[in-house]
């Protein structure tokens, strides 16, 4: 059926990229599916050219890795509420397009905190009194910390990455030097403290689980239905609308460090009071930066959040047991990780862009 | 009829099946497993040094690859606990962790899983606890670093016999990591075996603060031999000293392992830590169904400390047959390093030492200071005559 070329003939390039529309659920579906399947394709050919072993059995592992064992599956979740945690702590920050990467500072502080309260106060309070002064501290710390940066920007307009990045560092030696303080022997390792545990509900998992939960409804509803809500994503879009319909940009700026912060008190405390009962250097392990991929993957809705955190935990858990199960280095369950990523990050280009090829002209 | 000889033919079947499987219960090596759990993976010296030892071991019990599980990169928290439960489920009769800080984690798993037994290497809670089923072990390294430390000595009498320096001038320096029992212990034990062959020796420690920073070891190696110091020895792991030392043709006296290969002309001999006898010893008293010792400290004896090839072209003549000869006495317990019965060989501020006391212990016992006695981890911290610290550093 040729049809009727009106077009004056102009050069074209072979493709250009064109921003599309929204596209139906079903299609995105599709595109995210087929980047997985391509993914673990490419991923099973360099896993046997490079280490020999069936990639079958690969994933197999990666799966027994993660569901072999109830302990597995509820460390599984557990993990996924603690990076999930973290990611809801910097979502409104990032919806505000404010760039706070500074969640592991933050969580480290808070983690600092909770512990100096259970190291100084030991058993001279009840154990809820403890917690509470505990959760109290921790909050504050980790709203502390991100309160500085957020005043800076919003007072002399400094640049919140490079500010709560260094933020992290002072963080993680403020840690070390009160470790130091801490373990008269010099061994800087203080090890699990007998105070200030959180109760468990069944096992020592459960309690964080819901509290993250909990926390996930929320910030839904924060974000999507609360008037400081909207006042963030106004801001997030354009700081002059903002401004011009009355928003305050410095006062939501500030507010929403606040909570970012103070989320992020709440994720050391979690850590420190249900699983730690201790701080190193390592506490927050880099899950504040895991985080903010977490965030962006959900495209800052925290249910969809969930399903991220799900994934990224899969993946490093996946590759723990990769590593333990073939007797091989780290280095090639990373690789791995890396490409499944590569290939659903990709894709999001793919569902919000079109390539248009130059049309053959049909006579 | 035919019923009751299916119904015996059945019962015969299940009794053999059931003596199989009671057969089977029996301990037996097939079935045994050991658990690892490291702190970061074979990138890291430390860690590599414990892969290698139980990789060692490992061959020598004939364990297969599937007998030996490893846990990499498990930091000094909860993760800890997970990764030694992980184990448990996987049927590990032994679980052994390699860093300080896995010690409160491991000892909630041997609460927790009382029928495994839990392993730590360098920790010191063992003896306080009282958990049958949890142990430390460490070894002896300051009868290594007294070794090198004889070594150390030779070399500094040749060049005093040959006119290089006087007596007074033979000073050593020391790149330390931090002020710590771990390193003092360390330092102190190699200053002695110099001493016991050079009796005029002094040292000079400065320390980095860190356990791995290649330019500041260099350059604090750089400035102890600015200050004076003809030899040059450290504790920490990087390459910094050693490098420093090819460069400035200062003889060198190494840790964990041989720097023989980068520092030819310069590398006098290496003290390290062997932990593939524990580990032996550890599966053996497992499948024997015998109790593990709850602080084992592997010695000389045991071939827990081993010091690498001499390299004859930077010693000094006769150092081999020195070294053979002392560590024979060391072996043979006729020799102590921290020897505070010989007048003047160990004084702290002039003065001899005849009590100290570790948790309320006395550890000088019998003319000498008992090291690694009350707990495997090293707890010497005396500051001793002889030795000048140019700083002290206990983390940054």
């Amino acid at each position: 059926m040729a049809k009727k070329d009106n077009t004056a003939r102009i050069h074209e390039p072979l493709f250009h990229i064109a921003k599309r529309d929204a596209l139906p659920l079903g299609k995105t579906v599709l595109i995210r599916a087929s980047a997985i399947l391509i993914s673990l394709v490419v991923c099973a050919i360099v896993c046997f050219v490079l280490i020999k072993i069936n990639p079958l059995e690969l994933y197999s592992t990666m799966f027994e890795g993660v569901f072999g064992t109830s302990r597995r599956i509820w460390k599984f979740l557990k993990d996924s509420a603690v990076l999930l945690c973290f990611a809801l702590a910097v979502t409104p920050a990032f919806k505000m397009k404010f760039w706070n990467i500074g969640a592991e500072g933050q969580v480290l502080v808070s983690c600092l905190a909770s512990v100096a309260c259970m190291y100084y106060l030991k058993d001279s309070v009840d154990t809820w009194l403890l917690l509470i002064i505990m959760f109290v501290a921790s909050v504050l710390a980790g709203a502390a910390w991100a309160l500085l940066p957020a005043i800076c920007k919003a007072q002399w307009n400094t640049n919140e990455t490079l500010f709560t990045l260094m933020m992290n560092y002072v963080a993680t030696n403020l840690v070390a030097f009160f470790l130091i303080k801490w373990t008269p022997d010099g061994s800087s390792s203080l090890g699990s403290l007998p105070y200030g545990h959180l109760p468990q509900v069944l096992n020592e998992y459960l309690l964080l689980i819901i509290v993250v939960a909990l926390l996930t409804v929320g910030m839904y509803i924060y974000l999507k239905y609360s008037k400081q809500g909207y006042e963030i994503s106004v801001v997030g879009e354009s700081q002059k609308t903002a401004s011009y319909i009355g928003i305050s940009v410095k006062k939501v700026i500030v507010r929403t460090m606040l909570v970012s912060g103070a989320i992020c008190g709440l994720a050391g405390f979690l850590i420190v009071s249900a699983l730690d009962h201790s701080v190193t250097t390592e506490s927050a392990g880099g899950q504040g930066f895991t985080a903010i991929m977490v965030s962006w993957l959900g495209k800052f809705n925290p249910f969809i959040m969930i399903i991220t955190s799900f994934l990224m935990i899969f993946l490093q858990q996946g590759a723990d047991r990769i590593s333990t199960e073939f007797n091989i280095s780290n280095a090639f369950p990373s690789i791995v990780t890396g490409i499944i990523l590569f290939f659903i990050i990709g894709c999001e280009f793919f569902i919000n862009y079109k390539i248009i090829f130059r049309q053959k002209e049909v006579k | 009829m035919f019923k009751k000889v299916l119904s015996l033919a059945l019962v015969v079947v299940m009794i053999t099946t059931m003596c199989f499987a009671f057969a089977s219960c029996k301990k037996d090596n097939a079935d045994f497993k050991l658990g690892v759990i490291l702190l970061h993976d074979e990138f890291s010296t430390y860690d590599l040094n414990f892969i290698n030892g139980i990789n060692a071991a490992a061959k020598e019990l004939g364990l297969t690859e599937a007998q030996v599980v490893f846990k990499k990169n498990i930091p000094e928290s909860n993760e800890c606990y997970e990764a030694a439960c992980d184990l448990v489920d996987e049927g590990c009769d032994i679980i052994f962790a390699d860093s300080f800080g896995h010690e409160t984690y491991m000892i909630k798993a041997a609460e927790e899983f009382k029928d495994v037994e839990f392993c730590h290497a360098t920790g010191n809670q063992a003896h306080v606890k009282n958990l049958p089923n949890y142990h430390n072990a460490f070894a002896s390294i300051y009868e290594g670093r007294y070794l090198a430390g004889v070594a150390a000595g030779m070399k500094l009498n040749e060049m005093i016999s040959s006119g290089k320096i006087t007596a007074d001038k033979a000073v050593m320096g020391y790149v330390g990591a931090f002020t710590y029992a771990e390193v003092i212990s360390g330092y102190t034990s190699f200053y002695l075996g110099a001493k016991s062959v050079c009796p005029s020796v002094t040292m000079k420690v400065q320390f980095t603060g860190s356990w791995y920073d290649e330019n500041l070891e260099k350059n604090t190696a750089l400035a102890l031999i600015d200050k004076g110091c003809v030899l040059i020895s450290q504790h920490a792991d990087s390459m910094g000293a050693p490098t420093v030392c090819e460069e400035k043709g200062v003889p060198n006296v190494s840790y964990n392992g041989s720097t023989l290969e980068d520092c030819p002309s310069t590398f006098i001999v290496s003290s390290r830590i062997n932990w593939a006898p524990y580990i032996k010893y550890i599966c053996e008293q497992n499948m024997a169904g015998k109790k593990i010792d709850t602080d084992w400290t592997g010695t000389i004896a045991t071939d827990s400390v081993v010091l690498t090839e001499v390299n004859t072209k930077a010693a000094a003549a006769g150092t081999v047959e020195k070294i053979a000869d002392v560590k024979s006495k060391l072996q043979a317990g006729t020799l102590h390093v921290f020897d505070t019965a010989t007048a003047g060989f160990i004084t702290v501020g002039g003065a001899a030492v005849t009590s100290h006391k570790v948790e309320d212990k006395e550890v000088v016992v019998d003319g000498y200071f008992q090291e690694s006695k009350i707990m495997s981890a090293p707890y010497f911290d005396l500051r001793i005559d002889g030795i000048e610290l140019m700083n002290e550093d206990y983390g940054d």
